[in-house]
């Protein structure tokens, strides 16, 4: 143990320590420069009336987008209608009855569904959905997203029920409790918080698609709140704006992104809100 | 006259009650039962009978067989991915060809480690068994609440924290909570798995002293690793190794003048 060795390894855990933190630091750098650039050319152009006006014909100025606002909202409550319970009961199958060749079969196209990419999804919806039906519709996008969420639901419900500690599950079973009453009241109570955050990641990844929608919600400039038509979105709206010749329209799809980063901040506060738990910080 | 007559006849009642001390029936009969692992035997041909209203308890080195045993006795083993051969009675009746949630309304446990459910309150852990089970009557929950929470001794600590977690409470308060949770649910035979293994000394008294309590109302079947435990509470021990049964037989007998050579070695520490 001479004294040279002792600092070499205080070097050494020095190095180590610092490399690591920066390597932190440079993983906000994106984050810090999307909010930077998003606030700073948006925020301007936020006002009540961008909130709450229709969008205004070529030529005329001013306007707002609060149909796409309505329209992203709606369309990740379709999603969430089909991919939520979707993938929450799978998880709660892979996690409490998953040792069995059909749910290794599942896990591993779970795996593959997050890997395909969301405008092969919103070709597939478009093929089964809007073709059928020969309409553009808030339906066939809130389909498409629903799919898109399916993993990752699956795949955290799974891992979530399965840190719960099998004594809880021994502990149900041995009141007389049935098993599936001890699976959703106990087991699926006990790990519904980190279900909740699975579930905000998922929306927050979809309220981010645009691919997916051109084919199936595909957009409108008008007021629409009827599922069965094209419905407006926040990213439709953006990718439109953004390439416009118009620098007003390109300054409104900062404004727009700005919005729906907002959107996507608040249903995360929301959820982990009322998902935390009753007791947390009440161990003693 | 009449106390002339009576008098004889009294002291006879006295010397069989103290010969098998309120051991009249049996509450559970365990006939040749093995219980496997996938290939592994963990029990081997054990027949015993469990009497209404005794302290049984198991004792024996680790891996023993002795939880696998308990286990036996609610239908848990099979939660675990076990089978048995053999039989299992509850008042003349195989629990092997019943119902098991029905079974185990009827034959609850205590685990070793305190396991109350972490998203509910003291109030709603006790209750959970009844209200799980389809019980809905907010009054009649809140009196069975407060009578289990008395037998398992915790009442006047958590009467007014009701609702507060159950996980904030100490180790020795939340194995009562497990109790009060298991006797909730009435039960007529309580197995309790090495219940104060994981409590210190202060709340293993409080634990034994609430074994000799329930053991007026209770059938329980205990396993412990402690063989002071053993001794201080039960009436009757049996031990097992390597998953037989060696021996059973009243706790004094046992302790004192065992049959078996292997029990003899194992209370006087030569192996285990």
């Amino acid at each position: 143990m001479s004294r040279w060795y002792y600092y070499k390894r205080k070097a050494v855990n020095g190095l180590v320590l610092s490399l690591s933190g920066v390597a932190a630091a440079v993983v906000l750098v994106p984050l810090l420069l999307i909010f930077f650039h998003t606030i700073s050319h948006g925020i301007a152009i936020i006002s009540v009336d961008f909130l709450t006006q229709m969008p205004k014909p070529v030529g005329e100025s001013g306007g707002g987008m609060a149909n796409a606002i309505v329209g992203t909202l709606i369309l990740i409550g379709l999603g969430s209608v089909v991919g939520v319970p979707i993938g929450v009961l799978a998880g709660v199958y892979l996690a409490e009855f998953g040792e069995n060749r059909f749910a290794h079969v599942v896990r591993f196209l779970t795996d593959v569904l997050s890997g395909v990419p969301s405008i092969v999804v919103g070709v597939v919806a478009y093929t089964i959905v809007v073709l059928p039906m020969k309409q553009f519709s808030a339906l066939a996008g809130g389909f498409a997203l629903g799919i898109l969420m399916i993993p990752t639901i699956t795949r955290t419900t799974e891992e979530m029920m399965r840190l719960v500690p099998h004594s809880f599950r021994e502990a149900g079973l041995a009141l007389g409790i049935p098993q599936w009453k001890t699976t959703l009241r106990i087991v699926l109570r006990t790990a519904l918080k980190g279900i909740a955050t699975g579930i905000v990641l998922s929306i927050a990844r979809i309220a981010g698609e645009t691919a997916p929608l051109l084919f199936t919600a595909l957009g409108n400039r008008f007021w629409s709140t009827d599922i069965l038509h094209p419905i407006a979105s926040l990213t439709v709206f953006i990718y439109d704006y953004a390439r416009a010749p118009f620098e007003e329209w390109n300054n409104q799809a900062w404004a727009a992104a700005l919005v729906l980063i907002s959107i996507i901040t608040i249903l995360s506060l929301l959820f982990r809100f009322f998902s935390r738990s009753r007791y947390e910080g009440q161990h003693s | 006259m009449i106390h002339t007559l009576a008098q004889p006849q009294l002291s006879v009642v006295n010397e069989s009650a103290n010969v098998q001390p309120q051991q009249n029936a049996a509450k559970m009969q365990v006939l040749h039962l093995s219980a496997y692992f996938g290939k592994t035997q963990a029990l081997k041909d054990v027949s015993l009978d469990i009497m209404e209203r005794e302290v049984l308890a198991i004792i024996g080195p680790s891996g023993c067989g002795k939880s696998t045993f308990l286990r036996s006795l609610n239908r848990m083993h099979e939660v675990a991915g076990g089978r048995i051969s053999g039989r299992v009675l509850l008042d003349g009746e195989d629990i092997y060809q019943r119902d098991p949630v029905m079974v185990r309304r009827r034959v609850g446990m205590v685990f070793q480690k305190p396991n109350p459910f972490p998203t509910m309150s003291i109030f709603d852990n006790v209750a959970a068994g009844l209200r799980l089970g389809g019980m809905s009557n907010r009054s009649a929950l809140t009196d069975v609440v407060e009578e289990s929470l008395k037998r398992a001794a915790l009442w006047e600590e958590v009467k007014n924290s009701l609702d507060k977690s159950g996980a904030s409470l100490s180790g020795g308060q939340q194995q009562r909570l497990c109790i009060a949770r298991a006797l909730a649910i009435r039960p007529e035979v309580l197995l309790m798995d090495e219940p104060a293994s994981a409590l210190d000394p202060i709340s293993t008294a409080k634990i034994e002293e609430l074994i000799f309590e329930l053991k007026r109302n209770f059938t329980i079947v205990i396993v412990t690793h402690n063989m002071q435990q053993a001794a201080r509470v039960s009436d009757r021990t049996a031990f097992f190794y390597l998953g037989e049964l060696i021996e059973i037989g009243s706790t004094e007998t046992l302790f004192t003048k065992p049959h078996e050579k292997r029990t003899e070695d194992y209370i006087t520490g030569r192996f285990g």
